[in-house]
């Protein structure tokens, strides 16, 4: 990443020769520098530090909407209580869970979309992207509804297809606790758009020379796909990875609007986020909604450390890109 | 087929006769399986638009009635006799032939018929429980559906709403995170680096860490059940827009920033004269991807609005209207439909720029 200054061309806005003049000029630029980034300063401020630490401070208390009462002195309780939870413990269970499967999908699926995208025989290249783009810029609530159609156990076209193929019995999707979470997997596939936009864009960036070289050599087309292509696109893979991870961890529309709420059945669709909402703006218990809260953080952060330290030895990054 | 292409060449390479056609063959079959093969993918990937479709035209009769089996949105055929309205059914004969007969008395046993083309001829009894015929239908899509679901759901409304809170927030973004990306791309300030390692930080940081205090802070100030704590946080700029508007300004030429300081035009007006006039591709994407996320937000409203129903944006209009009208899957459909209209519709119009914007943003960090 080029985040390093590039020298000031001020050699030639030779004005005055006088060193007095340009340290003059010098820190009156650092002055509109600050007053042109003072937007983000105030809002980095009003909107993320200060919320921050505020509701680290609201774990230590008993802070809730509802009541009225007076902010008191909690100590621990909130933490323990946490620890102590089931229901805290199998939300997390059922969003690791979701994680584990929708992860490795969100990446293999738009990389393998890419690819074919990318074969160089395929006809109409400027037709299919955007039409495999497409799905992205549906909206969530009309992509929720259009799937749970899609999904229905006896109308939605997904059985129709499946009991045409000779599968008699095909699950119920999104009332059986046993599918639901695969369900919203399906779902998801129509959320990849952006990540295979990335990954295209950057397998139409790997030098040819590469492939051409591999190509005297006698590699075959899988040789180079994994030798080439993958850890060429590795950057750009490792930073939807962190995305993906990250997303998922505050994974809440989706299960929300087709539970309505609820996470049934069975709790098999109640995500940590539908908790944290419920606990904060349902039952308006700010002080443990800010635990689950702070709690997300803290595993979402040390996903993201775990990532990065292992992205050394996967990562690949060609020399002059940061 | 592939492998006998791949041998021909071989051979024709040997004896040096015409290679051009053989390979020009193999790379035809290649890129028509290729092709094919990106084609039923597409499709499938696409099922879901066309299981929408084929509902939102449906009757609400074929829905709830027994015909709900039929993809196509078909209506049953009727006969109109002596002033009451007969369906028509597939009556099977004795002699193996089939009749198109308009059902007058059903029973269990036997029920009586007349024929459509011969209404004069009187009744025809058939022996067996009507209930095993199947109707004649025909193809009939039910447009008044959406004409239904608009004034039900008051979508002049819930679009203006919504716009009001896109461009709102549009405005703010665009203003603000120009000026950022200014600074971080101009301007000489001590630690920027550090500066913009926290501002692209700030992407990868869970929401709902800052959620409870702000949503406390907003209520204190009386801003709940209103719009503006969706508007008013995007006039403080955006790791994203920053960082796509200052990838953008640093490939811009110093020269003219300087030619015009020369001038004797202040930073400000740089920025207004010669920065911003070279960037409008930059900015158009920046205000189309603020655009889309506002249309698309569900929990920003959900969290701020879902108190009050006069200022409900379409996401958690449709959301709620899925609660009402739950039964009726083609008003669902329907609205779904008419909530990605405009969305899609921007989309094809700005494609190029929209895509180009999502590979900076993706693929530099």
């Amino acid at each position: 990443m080029a985040a390093t200054d590039q020298p000031l061309s001020a050699p030639s806005l030779e004005l005055g020769t006088a060193a007095h003049r340009r340290s003059n000029l010098a820190r009156q630029q650092r002055l509109w520098g600050w007053i042109f980034l003072s937007p983000w300063i105030i809002g980095f401020a009003a909107f993320t530090a200060i919320p921050i630490t505020a509701s680290f401070i609201f774990t230590f208390t008993n802070f809730s909407l509802n009541t009225g009462d007076p902010i008191s002195f909690a100590g621990l309780d909130n933490w323990l209580r946490l620890l102590r939870d089931p229901i805290a413990h199998q939300t997390l269970g059922v969003t690791i869970k979701f994680a584990l499967i929708a992860v490795p999908i969100g990446i293999i699926v738009p990389l393998g979309l890419a690819a074919m995208l990318n074969a160089k025989s395929l006809w109409g290249k400027r037709v299919w992207r955007p039409l495999f783009y497409l799905p992205y810029m549906v909206p969530a609530i009309s992509g929720i509804f259009i799937w749970q159609s899609f999904l229905n156990g006896n109308t939605g076209w997904l059985n129709r297809l499946l009991r045409g193929v000779g599968i008699v019995e095909p699950p119920n999707w999104l009332q059986d606790e046993g599918f639901i979470l695969g369900a919203f997997v399906l779902m998801g596939l129509w959320g990849v758009g952006n990540a295979m936009l990335t990954m295209l864009a950057t397998m139409q960036g790997v030098p040819t020379e590469l492939y051409e070289a591999a190509d005297v050599d006698g590699a075959g087309p899988v040789v180079k796909f994994s030798r080439i292509t993958l850890p060429m696109i590795s950057p750009v893979i490792f930073y939807n990875l962190v995305l993906s991870v990250i997303g998922l961890m505050q994974y809440f529309v989706v299960p929300y609007v087709i539970t309505r709420g609820t996470g049934n059945p069975n709790n098999s669709a109640y995500f940590f986020n539908m908790f944290l909402y419920k606990t904060a703006f349902t039952n308006f218990n700010m002080g443990y909604g800010s635990t689950l809260a702070w709690f997300l953080f803290l595993i979402a952060l040390g996903l993201t450390i775990i990532l990065f330290a292992t992205s050394r030895r996967w990562v690949y990054y060609a020399s002059g890109d940061s | 087929m592939a492998a006998v292409a791949r041998q021909t060449t071989r051979q024709n390479q040997a004896v040096n006769t015409s290679p051009f056609y053989a390979k020009q063959l193999r790379r035809f079959a290649g890129g028509s399986m290729v092709t094919l093969f990106t084609f039923i993918i597409a499709i499938v990937y696409l099922l879901p638009f066309g299981n929408m479709s084929m509902i939102a035209i449906k009757s609400e009769d074929q829905i709830t009635g027994s015909t709900e089996g039929l993809i196509l949105p078909m209506s049953p055929e009727t006969f109109e006799y002596n002033g009451t309205v007969y369906e028509i059914y597939q009556v099977p004969q004795e002699d193996g032939t089939v009749r198109e007969l308009a059902l007058v008395d059903p029973g269990r046993r036997s029920s009586d018929f007349i024929d459509p083309s011969n209404p004069d001829a009187g009744l025809i009894t058939w022996e067996g429980s009507w209930r095993t015929l199947s109707p004649v239908m025909f193809f009939e899509p039910h447009f008044e559906n959406f004409g239904e679901a608009w004034r039900l759901i008051d979508f002049p409304r819930i679009f203006g709403n919504t716009l009001i809170i896109a461009i709102g927030g549009m405005i703010g973004t665009i203003l603000s995170s120009i000026c950022v990306a200014y600074a971080f791309a101009r301007f000489p300030i001590p630690g920027k680096n550090i500066l913009f390692i926290v501002l692209i930080g700030t992407i990868i940081l869970p929401s709902q860490v800052t959620l409870i205090p702000t949503y406390a802070f907003f209520a204190s100030i009386g801003w709940t059940n209103t719009m503006l704590p969706l508007i008013v946080p995007h006039f403080f700029a955006n790791a994203y827009n920053v960082f796509l508007l200052r990838q953008f300004f640093m490939t811009l030429p110093r020269e003219l920033d300087e030619a015009a300081m020369i001038d004797g035009a202040g930073p400000f007006r740089v920025l207004i004269s010669v920065i911003i006039p070279q960037s409008w591709a930059a900015i158009i994407s920046v205000g189309l991807f603020h655009f889309i996320f506002a249309w698309n937000d569900f929990f920003g409203p959900l969290l701020y609005l879902l108190g009050n129903q006069q200022q409900w944006p379409i996401s958690i209009a449709v959301q709620q209207f899925n609660f009402q009208y739950g039964p009726q899957p083609q008003l669902i459909q329907a609205t779904s439909l008419m909530a990605m209209v405009l969305p899609l519709l921007i989309f094809f119009l700005a494609q190029k720029i929209f895509m180009r914007g999502v590979v900076i943003t993706g693929v530099e960090k």
